[in-house]
């Protein structure tokens, strides 16, 4: 726990009991696949945001849908990190581990805190379940867990307990002991009980009654459980954050991105086409997109991500705005198309949720290693304008300002995010719709003196012309075309022309971003440059070493093509002594980019 | 609406030269879609045409309509995401042998099987024209070209065939050279609502050409070509001869007339038959054992995925009057912070 303090007083429940305060607490759930423990996780994350703590989180599950019980690779863990003060990552080590099996304790022990907090599930400690986790002898006996606060509970036997005579049957019961176990940890951190009894309550209520009332006994058998064996003698307690007055609600990355493509879509006034084909760590959008048909969304379900792609781009070529999301090797398939889509010169939004490559690679574990391929992935020079989101909340104001983008300027727009951001979940301040201006798109109508490439001068967009227009018909192509009429020409100058105004209309859209904001001097020892989902960890680091004298400054880059213009003193970007480009990637590929004024990175 | 003025074949001409090779089939497709267009009163404006990558996925630009010049196999992608979002258009797909059934053959057979209101004209020459004679997966086995010089060893694809096993509920086949057949042709694609695909047995002179002589060829033609007319006997050569169905369900040749098979034991084509299985016999009927059926193999109703897509779409909106932005945002829990 990051700064404790002294016991401050009692609390208000039953039994009086000292409350330490605390600045920020890690806490880990960690258990076989099938322990429920996302679900617990995700409930923990509504109390504690509801408490008015700022948090972060990372879920982190195998690749394995229903991996054997009790092995090492089949653990699933789900870890939160909630202050009283602003948030940044979800944590380095924990400081409560709650470890529901042998597997469990054994992948996650070593990253716990010293003197940590951890509450095992002694009835998993079997003898075959220490044999799976590889265990030669029992911990919870051999000594070996000396030196942490140990809460030796039996959760199995204890929900039994509680649900012997609720009629379900012994496996529907052994699910429940998560919630029991979630039950000790609201005791544990003072956590007020209602709005989880909702939330269980509305999970489950509807499907399956029986286990509704289940888990919320359970549930408050764990809390009474914390509260009469006395075991945790003191409740700690993380205070409200200062965070900005408005509503708020939880909000994971993809969510963020859903709707905010649904807002970018109503605001530009256009229908919303979304082609998905499934693919972790993607579907999720694909998923909550598909709700939103009264919202003005369609969701299309397609063979693959190159069809996907191409009915995107048709849609887009309709006049609505056309939307793909999927993974590095979907949007390795999506690639032709979008430089279709770049010659067209039509409007896109390409989400690229990264996972660990290459191939196949780490499905469930993120990594930033796709941003080389966005940038430059498909044939031929063609640009496309590549923003970036830093934090699930972020996730929802970049997916709006790629739609601006992609209409305003007739281009694809690749927004790019991770697993890290598409799970991770943060309290969102909701916006009000007064924040939000909107940008309706324009479409040609006038078939006076009609070119379907004349170019506006300040976008060097093309006009968009819906097909339906009477006077305007008229045939794009992925053949090169001449820069004014759009038929086909093989022409060499107009080639040359035709490639310096795709990039240059790329370029343009830095008239559209603010200076770069720099947290820090901008004449300092070590200059840090991140992008996306690093963002958390470098703010994290920088703070704290600039809290203890250091002169390092940080920069993050929401946009990646075209970069930021250049920061008001030019001296800002020099070469500093030390120039630090942390990624989530072994090789760390921040834009070697082409746009003027950065080359000096 | 244009189309009150009468459209003539030339008001579908675009202004760039046609670059097909001097006497190439493709010629001719073009002028008969164009002819058939102004004769059904197509609004060009409300028409767009789609095509991938080949010679005969030139053919947009030859248009008057909208249209666009895709990627190569990929064209009913791009139709079936703008027909899902403008269903009131007019789509028509171009393709080639090589563009619809090698590299898009995922994408032909998931648009049979959705079964959007879609038109495809498939122009077969079986042979890659525009990269020069490589075999199609079309081409028969032993083809020698450039990519096979020992011959090929795979097995065509009948494109009919492809099609009715993915579930099509309108295929028909006709012949580039047979201007008023495929016309008629042309004309019930457009009206049948659903998917409709057109194989178009199409001549390339320079790669392959006569690669349908043998069926086209004025002699053989009458031998060779079974017409087929939806509740008519299938008679061919002169209706001397006749199309019947064994116990097995096998089609046989017959000859027909007095003292030989009689008329009322040949079967009457039926376009509407609800089981595939039976336009798929008729597919399997092909040169040199069986004359090769011409006309429309199948034409059967089926709800269309534009159509279910946007009634689910007219659903939701209706039962979430109440949808705006601020109830999107304002979902889950919600709190306030002072
Ligand atoms: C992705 C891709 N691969 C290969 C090609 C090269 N290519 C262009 S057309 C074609 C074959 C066309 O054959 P077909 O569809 O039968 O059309 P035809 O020229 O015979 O009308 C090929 C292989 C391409 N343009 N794009
Ligand atoms: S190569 Fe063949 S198909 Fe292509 S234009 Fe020439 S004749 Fe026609
Ligand atoms: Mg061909």
């Amino acid at each position: 726990m990051a700064t404790s303090s002294t016991p401050t007083g009692q609390d208000m429940s039953a039994t009086p009991r000292p409350i330490i305060e605390v600045d920020s607490v890690v806490i880990r759930f960690a258990g076989d696949s099938g322990d429920g423990m996302q679900l617990t996780g995700s409930e923990f994350t509504k109390a504690s945001a509801v408490a008015g703590n700022d948090l972060s989180t990372l879920p982190d599950y195998p690749a394995e849908i229903r991996a054997p019980t009790g092995t090492l690779f089949g653990v699933s863990g789900f870890q939160l990190q909630f202050a009283s003060h602003q948030v940044f990552t979800p944590g380095d080590q924990p400081d409560v581990l709650v470890a529901m099996n042998p597997a469990a304790l054994k992948t996650n022990l070593p990253d716990l805190v010293t003197s940590g907090s951890l509450i095992v599930n002694t009835a998993a400690f079997t003898k075959p379940n220490l044999t799976k986790a590889k265990y030669e002898s029992n911990p919870l006996e051999d000594g070996s867990l000396e030196g942490y606060q140990v809460f030796p509970v039996d959760v199995t036997g204890l929900t039994k307990e509680c649900l012997k005579d609720s009629g379900l049957n012994a496996k529907s019961i052994d699910r429940c002991k998560n919630f029991f176990a979630l039950g000790m940890t609201f005791w544990m951190f003072n956590r007020p009980i209602e709005p989880a009894l909702k939330s269980i309550n509305d999970k489950f209520r509807k499907k399956k009654p029986e286990l509704a009332d289940a888990n919320i006994q359970v549930f408050k058998a764990g809390y009474h459980y914390g509260e009469t064996a006395e075991i945790f003698t003191q409740s700690v307690q993380v205070k409200r954050a200062e965070i900005a007055p408005g509503k708020y609600r939880n909000i994971m990355g993809n969510s963020a991105t859903a709707i905010g493509l649904v807002t970018g879509a109503t605001l530009a006034e256009l229908p919303l086409l979304y082609a998905g084909y499934p693919i972790t760590p993607a579907s999720t959008i694909l998923h909550e997109l598909s709700r939103y048909r009264a919202y003005g969304a369609t969701t299309i379900q397609v063979e693959d991500e190159i069809a996907a792609a191409g009915a995107a781009i048709g849609a887009s070529f309709g006049g609505s705005i056309g939307v793909t999301a999927s993974s590095g090797p979907g949007v390795a398939l999506k690639a032709e198309a979008m430089g279709l889509a770049v010659s067209l010169e039509l409007p896109l939004v390409v989400v690229n949720v990264q996972r660990g490559g290459p191939s196949t690679g780490l499905p469930t574990k993120t990594e930033q290693s796709d941003l080389l391929q966005m940038l430059y992935g498909r044939n031929g020079e063609s640009p496309v304008a590549v923003l970036s989101a830093r934090t699930p909340g972020d996730c929802f104001d970049c997916a709006i300002e790629a739609v601006r983008i992609a209409v305003k300027y007739m281009t694809p727009v690749v927004l790019m995010t991770d697993g890290y951001l598409a799970n991770g979940a943060e309290p969102w301040r909701i916006p009000k719709l007064s924040d939000i201006a909107p940008f309706p798109a324009k479409f040609r109508t006038d078939p006076e003196n009609f070119f379907p490439y004349e170019r506006d001068e300040k976008t060097l967009a093309r006009p968009w012309v819906k097909p339906g227009t009477p006077g305007l018909a008229h045939r794009v192509g992925g053949l090169e075309k001449d820069a004014l009429t759009g038929h086909v020409s093989y022409d060499p100058e107009n080639h040359q022309k035709m490639c310096e105004l795709r990039r240059d209309k790329i370029l343009r859209i830095q008239q559209e971003l603010g200076p770069i904001e720099v947290n820090g001097e901008h004449e300092g020892e070590v200059l840090v440059i991140g992008w996306g989902s690093t963002y958390g960890a470098i703010t994290k680091s920088v703070n704290e070493l600039r809290e203890g004298g250091a002169k390092v400054s940080h920069v993050h880059l929401r946009w990646l093509n075209p970069l930021h213009p250049h920061p008001p003193q030019p001296q800002a970007l020099r070469p500093t002594p030390w120039t630090a480009r942390p990624a989530r990637s072994r090789c760390g590929t921040v834009a070697r980019s082409r746009s003027p004024g950065w080359d000096a990175t | 609406m244009g189309s009150e003025i009468k459209l003539k074949k030339k008001d579908f001409q675009s202004d760039q030269d046609v670059r097909w090779c001097p006497g190439c089939g493709d010629y001719s497709i073009l002028a008969q879609v164009q002819k058939s267009f102004a004769e059904l009163g197509v609004n060009r404006d409300e028409t767009v045409i789609i095509s991938g990558i080949g010679c005969s996925s030139r053919f947009p630009y030859y248009m008057t309509t909208y249209g666009m010049h895709s990627i190569h196999g990929r064209a009913p992608t791009f139709a079936t995401g703008l027909k899902v979002s403008r269903p009131e258009l007019n789509v028509w797909v171009i393709t080639g042998d090589g563009d619809s059934l090698s590299i898009g053959g995922n994408h032909l057979i998931h648009a049979m099987r959705r079964n959007v209101n879609l038109k495809i004209l498939l122009f077969n020459n079986r042979i890659y024209g525009l990269t020069k004679g490589q075999y199609s997966p079309t081409s028969e086995t032993g083809k020698r070209t450039p990519s096979t010089p020992l011959g090929s060893v795979d097995n065509p694809f009948d494109p009919v065939s492809v099609v009715l096993g993915a579930g099509a509920t309108f295929v028909a086949r006709s012949i580039d050279t047979d201007t008023k057949h495929l016309q008629e042709m042309i004309k019930r694609a457009h009206a049948h609502k659903g998917t409709a695909i057109i194989e178009i047995y199409q001549n390339c002179n320079v790669f392959n050409d006569g690669a349908f002589v043998q069926i086209t060829n004025k002699d053989a033609k009458e031998e060779q070509q079974l017409r087929l007319v939806h509740g008519e006997p299938m008679l061919f050569a002169g209706g001397t001869k006749g199309i019947r169905f064994n116990q097995l369900g096998v089609p046989e040749v017959v000859e027909v007339g007095e003292g030989k098979t009689s008329l009322d034991a040949i079967c009457k084509h039926d376009e509407t038959m609800d089981t595939p299985a039976y336009a798929f016999t008729l597919a399997q009927l092909r040169y040199p054992d069986h004359p090769t059926p011409v006309g429309v193999f199948r034409a059967v109703s089926r709800p269309t995925y534009d159509d279910a897509v946007n009634e689910q779409t007219q659903r939701a909106v209706a039962a979430k009057p109440s949808a705006d932005l601020s109830s999107l945002w304002h979902q889950g829990e919600v709190w306030e912070a002072e």
